[in-house]
C-alpha cells in the first residue's frame, strides 16, 4: 500500500484509473477474444420490412467448405424457445418474437438464418449463398398510420397493431376548460440510433468438465442476462457465468438479451464448441434497438398569469416491430415526468403503444426522461410565446420552489427534494442571460440570426423497485463487497458493471474515503458473474447513487470491523481509535499504532485471538435498495446562430449547470456532462433513423446517419450546484443522462427564438440545414 | 465488414503493375492506391475485386514538382501532403482544400490519384482538377495519353481510365500573375462529402477586370462540371461582392441537381450559387493578392470557412 493518500479521495478530481489502459490499446473487447475450435455465427437479414417467407434454400451455403451449420427460424423453433422479450405488463399484447422469423419478417434487419462457420470470412461467404423466396406484404413505418383500421397488421394474432393503451395522471378535462388560455402544440421526439463505439458481440463456451457455460457479452448488465439467458436456455443459472469485459458504450441498447447473443450460447451448447458473434456496424444500425420515437399532441392550460393549470398529452410510441427489454417502459417515463420541474395541478398522458414495420425501440441514454423534458421544455417555450412572456419569467411562475419538496406530481412521480432555482440563478449569472438578449438585439438588428434557448429541466435517476412487472424486471437494489486481503490489499466487488462511466474511479474513491488510503490501492471488480454473484447492472444514472451507496455502506462496515479489530490490537476501546492513511492509532496516544495491513493479517491469521463474537477475515457486504428515485434537475442555457442563406446552425455558446447532490470527483461529472451534450446536441441537430413508408430504412450507415463530431460541438461551460439527495447515504444525484436530456430542448428552443422574426414558428428535430432553409423559404413566402 | 476474398500484388514498377492489371479477367483487378475508397467499398462488398494491384510503394509516382510551365502531382500524393507542401504556397487552393477532405487518418493515406480515378460523385478533388485546368497522365498497355479535365469524368464512379491504364500523374498549368484559385464547399452531415463543392481560378487584367475565370463544380450533378456560362458572363467583370452575387444566382444552367433525403434539387442549387459566390470571392481576393513569390495560405475549418459570418 502506497503511503500518502490525498486528505479526502471524496470530491477529488482524480484522473480516472481506468483510462491508462483503455487508452493506450490495452483493453479487452468481445472481439478481442478467441478460443481454439471457435465457430462464427453469421446472420442472413431481411431486406424487406415485411413479407411472407415461402422458401430458404441453404444448400449451397451447407455445401461449402468451413460452414458447420445453417439454421433457419422453423429449425431453430424444434430446440429452441421464444425470445424472453418484455410481455411487458397484464393486460398488454405481447407479440412472440423468435430468434430467427418463422414464416414471416416485420422489420428490415429481422434475422432469416444463422451460418455457424470455422472462420468469419467462410460464415460471411456461406450468408450470401442462402436463397431466400419472399412475398413482399404491405408495411407500415409511420405509428400514426399502423393505427388507421386498414393499416397492415404486423402480428395476426394480435389482431391490432396496438402494443397497449394506458393512461397515467388525473382528471385534465375540468381544469383545462376552466384555464383562461389553451395552448395547443405537436412535437416529436424522433427515433435514433443509440451508435455505441463498440457494437455488440458475444462468444460463448460451455466447458463440460464443469458443465459451465461462459458468455462473453458487450452488455450493461451481466446479471441480468445470466437470468434471461438461463431461462431463454433453460440452463441452470448457477452454472451460467456471463462476463462484460471492456464494453464500449452501451447507453441503454446493451440491456437486452438479443437474438443473435441468445442464438450464440445455444449454438455453443448445441455445438459444443465456442460461438463468436461480432456485430456489424450496418446491423447495429438495423438491429440493435433505435430509441425515442414519441410524439405528443399536447394541450396546456394556463391560467392569465401565465402560471399552469393542466397538461394533456396524447403520446403516441412507436415500439418498433417487437418489444425488446423495456420498450414499453419508455412512453411510462415520459408520462410520469410530463409535468417537468413545474407545479401543474392536473396533469394526464394517453399513451397509445403501436407496433411497426421497423427496429424494436428500447432505452437510450435518458430513456422517457429526455423525452419528457424535450416535451415540457418545448412547451414552455411554446406557452411564453403565445402569451407573449420571457421564456424565464414563465418558468420562474412555474418552478417548483425549494420548500415544497418532497413534492408530488398528479402522474405519480415523487421529486424527493431539490432547488430548482438555484440553477436556474446560477446559469442565468453565468449565461448573463440580460446581457445575452441585449446582445442578441444588436446583432439581429445587423441582420445576423441569433437565438437564446434554455432549460430547467427535471428529470428522475437510480430506479427503485417496480412490484409488478412481467417478464424482464430490473430490481431497485445494488451489491457491494469490500474486502482486505490478509496481505492487505483492497478490493471492491460491484454489481453494477461500468462501461465508460468512471465507475472503477469513483467506486474506488468511495472506498478510499472510508478506510482512508489512496483510491488507486483499490481494486474494483465487476462484470463476471462468477466474481459477483449478484446485481442488476448500469443504467438509467443508478451507478454512483445506488452501487455507490451500497458501496459506501459495505465500505463502513467493513471499517467498522477493522476498527474493532484494531482496538483490540491497541488494547483500547474502539472509540479510542483513528483512522488516518492506512494507519489506526490510539487518540489518546498516537504513538501506539497499528497498519490497516496488519490489522487484516491478524483478521486471517485465526481465530485464536479475535475480540468476543467476532469472525474471522474482513470482508462486508452491503445490498442498498433505493427507496425513490433521485430527482435530478438543472439550467441549460444556449446561444446559437443560424445562416439564413443555407441553414445552418451553429452553437455559440452553451451553459449548463446541474445539481449532482454530491460530487464524488467533478471531473467525471463534466466528463458524464459533455458526453451527454454532445449524444443530445446530435439528436437536435442531426440524427434521425428515418424510414420511407415502405419501411427500408434510409440512414442505415454512417454515409447517412450523421453524429456529431468534436468540430461540430461548442466549449461547454459547465458547473455544478450540490444540493443533497434524501434518498441515498451518500446524498449524490445522478448526472449519467443530464446532457442527452437538456441540450435537445435548450437547442431547439434557441434555434426557434433565432427564426421567430423570419416568420418560423415550429420545426422537429433534427434541425438540419436542409430543413431549417426550406422553414424559412417557407415562412418566407 | 467482411470481404469477399482475394488476390493481393504488389509489383516493383509501372510496367509490371500494368502486366499485372492485363493478365487477370478484364474488370477483375483494380488498383490499390491509399485504399481509403475502395477497401471500405470492398469491406461492404459493394466493390469486389478478384485481384488487388498495390501501387502504393511505386516510387515516383508520389511527389510535387514545379517547373515554368507546369505544376506536377503525382498520383500517389497524398491529402495531407498536397495540404502541407512548401511547393504549393503559390496554390493555396490545394492546401484549403486537402483540408477539408475527410479526417487527418484518411489524409494521410488517401491520395489524389486515387480520388479522381474513383470519381465519387461528392469529392472534394474532381473540383480543383476543372478550376484548375488539370490534366490526367495515364500509362497503359498503349504508352502514356493524357486526358483533360473535362474529358475525365465520365459517369458516376466512371472515369476514362482504360483496360489495364494506370494514373500517374495530374499536371496543371503554373501559376500566372494576377490570379487566384480557392474552394468553397457545404459538407454533407453524415458522410462529410460535398453537398456542394465549387473550385474557382480568376485571372484578372491589368485594370482588375476578370480576364478569365474557370469553375469546378462537384457534388451537385452525376458529373463534376465546368460552369462554362458562368466562366463566360464573369469575363470583364470587375469582381465586386454584389455584381458576384447576382451572376451566381442566375447563371449556372449546367447544374442537373442531384435530389436525396439530405438535400433536395433546390437546395442543392442554391447550395451552389452561395458557394460559388463565396469561392469566387476567394479566388478574387487571393488574385488580387497575388504578388509573385508570396505564399498565402488562411488557415480553413472543416467546411473551408467558418460557416457563420457576420
Ligand atoms: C470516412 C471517409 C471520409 C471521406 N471524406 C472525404 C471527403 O470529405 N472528400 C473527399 O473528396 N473524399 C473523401 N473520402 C475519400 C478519400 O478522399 C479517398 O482517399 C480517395 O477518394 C481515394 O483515394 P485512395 O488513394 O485512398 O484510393 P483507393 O481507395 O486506393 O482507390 C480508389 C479507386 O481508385 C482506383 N485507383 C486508385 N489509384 C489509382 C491510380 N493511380 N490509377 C488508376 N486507378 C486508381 C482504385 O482502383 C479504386 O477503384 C473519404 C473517405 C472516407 C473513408
Amino acid at each position: 500500500m502506497s503511503a500518502g493518500p490525498p486528505a479526502a479521495p471524496v470530491g477529488a478530481r482524480l484522473p480516472r484509473l481506468e483510462d491508462p489502459r483503455l487508452v493506450s490499446g490495452r483493453g479487452c473487447f468481445v472481439d478481442d477474444l478467441q478460443l481454439p475450435g471457435m465457430l462464427h455465427l453469421d446472420i442472413l437479414r431481411s431486406p424487406h420490412a415485411h413479407a411472407r417467407i415461402h422458401a430458404i434454400d441453404a444448400a449451397a451455403a451447407r455445401a461449402l467448405p468451413g460452414v458447420a451449420a445453417v439454421y433457419t427460424g422453423t429449425g431453430l423453433a424444434q430446440f429452441l424457445r421464444v425470445l424472453p422479450s418484455a410481455g411487458g405488463m397484464e393486460g398488454f399484447n405481447a407479440p412472440e418474437h423468435h430468434a430467427l422469423a418463422i414464416e414471416r419478417v416485420r422489420f428490415v434487419g429481422e434475422g432469416v438464418a444463422a451460418v455457424l462457420a470455422t472462420d468469419r470470412y467462410v460464415a460471411r461467404d456461406a450468408r450470401e449463398l442462402i436463397r431466400v423466396s419472399y412475398e413482399v406484404l404491405p408495411a407500415v413505418a409511420d405509428p400514426e398510420a399502423a393505427l388507421a383500421p386498414d393499416a397492415p397488421l404486423l402480428h395476426e394474432a394480435l389482431g391490432t397493431n396496438r402494443a397497449f393503451e394506458m393512461r397515467i395522471g388525473s382528471d385534465v378535462r375540468e381544469a383545462l376548460e376552466r384555464a383562461a388560455h389553451v395552448v395547443r402544440g405537436r412535437f416529436v421526439n424522433q427515433r435514433i440510433v443509440p451508435n455505441t463505439m463498440e457494437t455488440r458481440g458475444a462468444v460463448a463456451h460451455f466447458e463440460p468438465w464443469d458443465e459451465r457455460l461462459t458468455v462473453w457479452l458487450s452488455t450493461q448488465a451481466p446479471h441480468l442476462m445470466r437470468r434471461e439467458f438461463a431461462r431463454f436456455l433453460a440452463f441452470p443459472e448457477h452454472r451460467l457465468r456471463v462476463i462484460a469485459p471492456d464494453v464500449g458504450g452501451a447507453f441503454g441498447a446493451k440491456n437486452n438479451p438479443y437474438a443473435e447473443e441468445l442464438l450464440a450460447a445455444a449454438l455453443a451448447l448445441k455445438h459444443r464448441a465456442p460461438v463468436k458473434w461480432i456485430e456489424e456496424r450496418q446491423e447495429h444500425m438495423l438491429v440493435t434497438s433505435h430509441a425515442r420515437a414519441q410524439t405528443v399532441e399536447l394541450h396546456a392550460g394556463v391560467r392569465e398569469d401565465g402560471t399552469l393549470l393542466a397538461l394533456h398529452y396524447r403520446l403516441v410510441a412507436d415500439m418498433g416491430a417487437y418489444y425488446h427489454a423495456i420498450t414499453h417502459i419508455g412512453p411510462m417515463m415520459t408520462a410520469a415526468l410530463m409535468t417537468g420541474a413545474y407545479r401543474i395541478p392536473y396533469a394526464a398522458t394517453d399513451i397509445v403503444s403501436v407496433f411497426t414495420n421497423t427496429t424494436p425501440t428500447d432505452p437510450y441514454r435518458g430513456f422517457g426522461r429526455a423525452e419528457a423534458a424535450y416535451f415540457i421544455e418545448r412547451t414552455m417555450d411554446l406557452i411564453a410565446r403565445e402569451l407573449g412572456l420571457d421564456a424565464v419569467e414563465l418558468r420562474r411562475r412555474n418552478l417548483i420552489r425549494r420548500d415544497e419538496f418532497p413534492f408530488a406530481t398528479p402522474t405519480g412521480h415523487v421529486h424527493e427534494s431539490g432547488d430548482f432555482q438555484l440553477c436556474l440563478e446560477r446559469a442565468l449569472e453565468r449565461f448573463d442571460y440580460e446581457g445575452a438578449r441585449r446582445e442578441q438585439a444588436r446583432l439581429r438588428a445587423t441582420g445576423r440570426c441569433i437565438g437564446i434557448g434554455l432549460t430547467t429541466h427535471a428529470w428522475r435517476a437510480g430506479f427503485p423497485s417496480v412490484p409488478g412487472g412481467k417478464g424482464y424486471v430490473i430490481s431497485g437494489w445494488e451489491k457491494t463487497s469490500v474486502s482486505i486481503d490478509p496481505g492487505g490489499t483492497v478490493r471492491a466487488v460491484i454489481g453494477t458493471s461500468p462501461h465508460g462511466q468512471g465507475i472503477v474511479t469513483t467506486t474506488a474513491q468511495i472506498v478510499a474515503g472510508e478506510l482512508r488510503i489512496a483510491p488507486r490501492d483499490v481494486r474494483i471488480i465487476h462484470g463476471d458473474t462468477d466474481a459477483v454473484t449478484q446485481g442488476n447492472g448500469t443504467m438509467g444514472s443508478r451507478s454512483l447513487v445506488v452501487g455507490g451507496s451500497a458501496t459506501l455502506l459495505a465500505a463502513r462496515q467493513l471499517r467498522d470491523k477493522a476498527v474493532r479489530l484494531a482496538a483490540h490490537l491497541l488494547r483500547v476501546p474502539a472509540e479510542r481509535v483513528t483512522l488516518e492513511a492506512g494507519v489506526f492509532s490510539d487518540c489518546g496516544d498516537p504513538a501506539r499504532r497499528v497498519t490497516l495491513a496488519a490489522v487484516a493479517a491478524h483478521a486471517f491469521a485465526g481465530p485464536q485471538d479475535l475480540p468476543e463474537g467476532l469472525e474471522p477475515g474482513l470482508e462486508a457486504t452491503a445490498f442498498f435498495e433505493a427507496p425513490n428515485f433521485t430527482s435530478c434537475f438543472g439550467t441549460h442555457a444556449c446561444v446559437v446562430e443560424v445562416e439564413p442563406q443555407t441553414g445552418e446552425v451553429r452553437i455559440l455558446r452553451y451553459v449548463a449547470v446541474d445539481d449532482i447532490g454530491r460530487a464524488i470527483n467533478p471531473m467525471i461529472v463534466e466528463g458524464q456532462l459533455h458526453g451527454g451534450l454532445a449524444q443530445g446536441i446530435g439528436q437536435a441537430l442531426m440524427e434521425e433513423a428515418s424510414y420511407d413508408a415502405a419501411g427500408q430504412p434510409l440512414a442505415a450507415s454512417f454515409l447517412d446517419y450523421a453524429t456529431p463530431r468534436a468540430t461540430d460541438l461548442p466549449r461547454f461551460e459547465v458547473e455544478l450546484t450540490e444540493t443533497p439527495s434524501t434518498v441515498n447515504p451518500l446524498g449524490a444525484r445522478g448526472i449519467g443522462e443530464a446532457g442527452t436530456v437538456a441540450a435537445p430542448p435548450a437547442v431547439v428552443n434557441a434555434v426557434l427564438d433565432a427564426l421567430a422574426p423570419l416568420g418560423v414558428r415550429h420545426l422537429d428535430m433534427p434541425l438540419t440545414p436542409h430543413k431549417v432553409w426550406r422553414a424559412i423559404r417557407e415562412a418566407d413566402a | 465488414m467482411i470481404p469477399a476474398a482475394f488476390e493481393y500484388l504488389r509489383p516493383r514498377s509501372l510496367e509490371e503493375a500494368v502486366a499485372c492489371l492485363l493478365q487477370r479477367e478484364p474488370g477483375t483487378a483494380a488498383i490499390l492506391a491509399g485504399g481509403m475508397s475502395l477497401i471500405p467499398a470492398m469491406k461492404l462488398r459493394l466493390a469486389r475485386p478478384a485481384t488487388l494491384v498495390d501501387i502504393v510503394r511505386l516510387r515516383g509516382l508520389a511527389g510535387i514538382v514545379r517547373s515554368a510551365e507546369h505544376l506536377r502531382i503525382g498520383a500517389l500524393t497524398t491529402h495531407a501532403a498536397l495540404g502541407g507542401a512548401p511547393e504549393l504556397a503559390r496554390y493555396p487552393v490545394f492546401a484549403e482544400t486537402a483540408g477539408v477532405v475527410a479526417d487527418p487518418q484518411i489524409r494521410h493515406r488517401g491520395t489524389l490519384g486515387g480520388s479522381l480515378a474513383y470519381a465519387h460523385p461528392a469529392a472534394d478533388w474532381p473540383a480543383v482538377f476543372l478550376a484548375l485546368q488539370g490534366e490526367a497522365q495515364l500509362f497503359g498497355p498503349q504508352g502514356r495519353r493524357s486526358v483533360p479535365a473535362e474529358d475525365f469524368f465520365t459517369g458516376i464512379f466512371e472515369t476514362t481510365i482504360g483496360a489495364g491504364e494506370i494514373l500517374t500523374e495530374i499536371r496543371f498549368p503554373s501559376v500566372r500573375e494576377r490570379s487566384g484559385a480557392a474552394y468553397s464547399r457545404m459538407c454533407l452531415q453524415a458522410s462529410g462529402m460535398a453537398l456542394v463543392g465549387v473550385a474557382a481560378q480568376i485571372m484578372l487584367d491589368a485594370e482588375g477586370r476578370i480576364d478569365h475565370a474557370s469553375i469546378g463544380v462537384t457534388g451537385v450533378n452525376a458529373v463534376p462540371f465546368r460552369a462554362r456560362s458562368l466562366e463566360m458572363r464573369l469575363r470583364g467583370v470587375l469582381p465586386a461582392a454584389a455584381a458576384l452575387r447576382d451572376l451566381c444566382a442566375t447563371g449556372i444552367p449546367e447544374a442537373e441537381p442531384l435530389s436525396d433525403p439530405h438535400a433536395a434539387a433546390d437546395y442543392r442549387l442554391q447550395m451552389l450559387r452561395i458557394h460559388a459566390e463565396r469561392a469566387l470571392g476567394r479566388a478574387f481576393e487571393r488574385a488580387r493578392a497575388a504578388v509573385p513569390g508570396l505564399g498565402y495560405s488562411a488557415p480553413v475549418t472543416r467546411d473551408g470557412e467558418p460557416v457563420v459570418r457576420p
